[in-house]
């Protein structure tokens, strides 16, 4: 019996040692992941920064004219536009998803018949794909055949047909409003997920001490949904900022670019306009705001969490 | 599957000190405001069915006509966008490449989560990290870069242009979420199979996966979802009509100059997000748990 394991062994060694090796076998394991994160995630991410230093057009590779993009962008109106639009989009639709959100979270947490139905439902608007639901909005925005319009009108609300996407106040306004309308779900249904997991008893204990329902609210609830809110926030932050596809439905940056934002303005100018190299500058000028609003959501609140003594 | 208990609740708990508050009162604090939510929430969805199959009579003609209600409803604006138009090119397109992209993901996504969570080898937190940064960067930071090399590798004007990208965003989220689903299941029972001689790849494939199922489904539904609803690399790489996806060429193709087929748009529309609805419709429970239990890790 030992006579033919040992003639086996020399074979087996290499390949046995090899699968047992964690980290051999680890590199194995990862390796499909990560060729294709490297090629079609990171090295883009380098060649965006290279692109946006160079003078490249569509079908043309260009050369390297070093912060030429970023000087002409500096001095550029439309771009600064871009950048306070982005922001007040960003902010306004955030604040509001929160609160919305929030409310819509408390609701679904109180005793409901068909609870799960409506968690069900109330997912939809996240669920189907934004470029649809924009058109729904898109139509519902009509100038002349607005379906809002026609019932305020009815109510005897106003007077003449609201002109939602031509005035760039109302077209800013309709944008968020849509933003909001799709982020909302996404809100609710992650913070009722961190609203259930918070125990009753502290509730009746703060009932027996005599809290009112505000109270309940901001010293029970608030504070241990904290983390949660931190990780949500971010999030909606996040994609809200890098919006593109409900803009290009909507308004594509109209009227006179009062909505643009910088993932629409670097379409734009990148492929539409063929400037590739313009804008790639555009859009790697998003990172910094990207980083400062990750950080500035996640450390702001992180600290909070903390300020209120809800361990680290 | 940690998640899952997490978001099922005791019924004893439910809704604890409810009896506290008068039926009045729950009226104002919660039924009417969910009512105003749903109605707000579902109304596009409304108008987007109500105005698939109004005749364009109805459509534009709002003083004979009560805008909210359709007389006669017609099957006309669905019967032209099925026949008339590239439309059902357009799902096949979208149902190929969601379907590659996602299997595509699964299987990368699977191997590397095993690989950090399980077999721990050294760096796998970085690694780690490193997936959950990946899932932060947006695709329109990449899209301009992404059509660069797309054209270069000959790949634009290909459904392999997307099938081949769409992994940036699928892999970091699908590792992430598996990587939750992996940790729970107990240690104890790769060891008793690495006992018995089991290699890494038979505990994978006949231990762990059959476990981690529900994760797998959540993680499937999820990149499929996101495949489908994918834009603006579609918008950017795809070029003829018919290679287009579903909300690329609804966009770009049913929308002419100055006459809106608003009918044709809203079928076009409804039915795009169909196959979504449905797919979510049914493993809802897997999606609202695994979506939370990702946000919580």
């Amino acid at each position: 019996m030992a006579v033919p394991s040992v003639a086996v062994q020399p074979r087996s060694s290499i390949l046995a040692r090899l699968a047992e090796s964690r980290n051999a076998l680890g590199f194995g394991f990862m390796l499909p992941a990560a060729a294709l994160l490297l090629v079609f995630l990171t090295y883009p991410l380098g060649l965006g920064v290279w692109l946006g230093f160079t003078d490249a057009r569509i079908g043309r590779p260009g050369i390297f004219i070093g912060i030429e993009n970023y000087q002409y962008l500096w001095s550029d109106g439309v771009f600064w536009l871009s950048v306070f639009n982005t922001l007040l989009y960003t902010i306004s639709a955030s604040i509001l998803k929160f609160i919305l959100g929030l409310w819509l979270a408390l609701i679904l947490n109180e005793k409901l018949p068909f609870k799960s139905f409506f968690r069900a439902i109330v997912l939809l608007p996240w669920v189907v794909p934004t470029v649809l639901s924009a058109i729904a909005f898109w139509w519902i925005y009509d100038s002349q055949f607005s379906i809002l319009s026609w019932a305020l009108q009815q109510m005897g609300l106003i007077d003449h047909r609201i002109n939602f996407l031509g005035d760039p106040t109302n077209a800013r306004a309709s944008v968020i409003a849509a933003n909001v309308w799709r982020g909302i779900p996404f809100v609710a249904i992650t913070l009722l997920a961190g609203l259930q997991t918070i125990p009753q008893s502290l509730y009746e204990a703060a009932t027996l001490d005599g809290a009112s329902r505000w109270q309940l609210f901001r010293h029970v609830t608030l504070p241990l949904l904290t983390p949660i809110i931190a990780i949500t926030m971010t999030f909606s932050v996040l994609f809200t900022f890098t919006d593109f596809q409900l803009i290009y439905v909507l308004t594509r940056g109209g009227p006179v670019n009062a909505t643009h934002l910088m993932a629409t303005l670097s379409f734009q100018r990148g492929i539409a306009g063929g400037q590739l190299g313009e804008g790639a500058a555009i859009a790697v000028a998003m990172i910094p705001f990207l980083l400062a609003a990750i950080l500035f959501s996640y450390f702001g609140l992180q600290r909070r969490r903390w300020q209120q003594g809800g361990g680290d | 599957m940690a998640a899952i208990k997490q978001v099922e609740r005791p019924d004893i708990d439910e809704g604890g000190m409810g009896y506290l508050q008068s039926l009045p009162r729950r009226v104002v604090t919660v039924y009417l405001p969910l009512l105003v939510f749903l109605i707000v929430l579902l109304f596009p969805f409304y108008w987007m069915t109500i105005t698939a199959v109004k005749p364009n009579v109805e459509m534009t003609d709002y003083v004979n006509y009560n805008p909210f209600w359709v007389v006669h409803p017609t099957l006309e604006h669905i019967r032209y966008l099925l026949f008339e138009t590239s439309y059902p090119g357009w799902l096949l397109n979208t149902v190929i490449i969601s379907t590659a992209a996602t299997f595509l993901s699964l299987a990368a996504a699977v191997l590397a989560a095993y690989a950090i969570e399980r077999l721990r080898f050294s760096g796998a937190r970085q690694v780690g990290l490193a997936v959950f940064l990946a899932y932060l960067v947006p695709p329109s930071i990449l899209f301009i870069p992404l059509s660069v090399m797309v054209f270069n590798l000959g790949l634009y004007d290909t459904p392999f242009a997307l099938i081949l990208t769409y992994p940036t965003f699928l892999i970091p989220f699908c590792t992430w979420l598996l990587m939750g689903y992996f940790r729970s299941i107990p240690f104890e029972l790769e060891e008793c199979a690495l006992i018995d001689g089991a290699s890494r790849w038979q505990i994978l494939t006949k231990i762990v996966l059959p476990l981690a199922v529900p994760g797998l489904i959540s993680a499937g539904i999820f990149a499929f979802t996101l495949s489908w609803n994918e834009f603006i690399y579609a918008l950017t790489f795809i070029q003829s009509s018919e290679k287009k996806t579903v909300p690329v060429g609804v966009l770009t193709e049913l929308v002419r100059s100055d006459v809106y087929e608003w009918g044709a748009l809203m079928a076009g529309a409804l039915i795009g997000s169909l196959p979504v609805g449905v797919l979510y419709s049914f493993f809802v429970e897997h999606y609202v748990s695994s979506m939370t239990g990702a946000v919580k890790e």
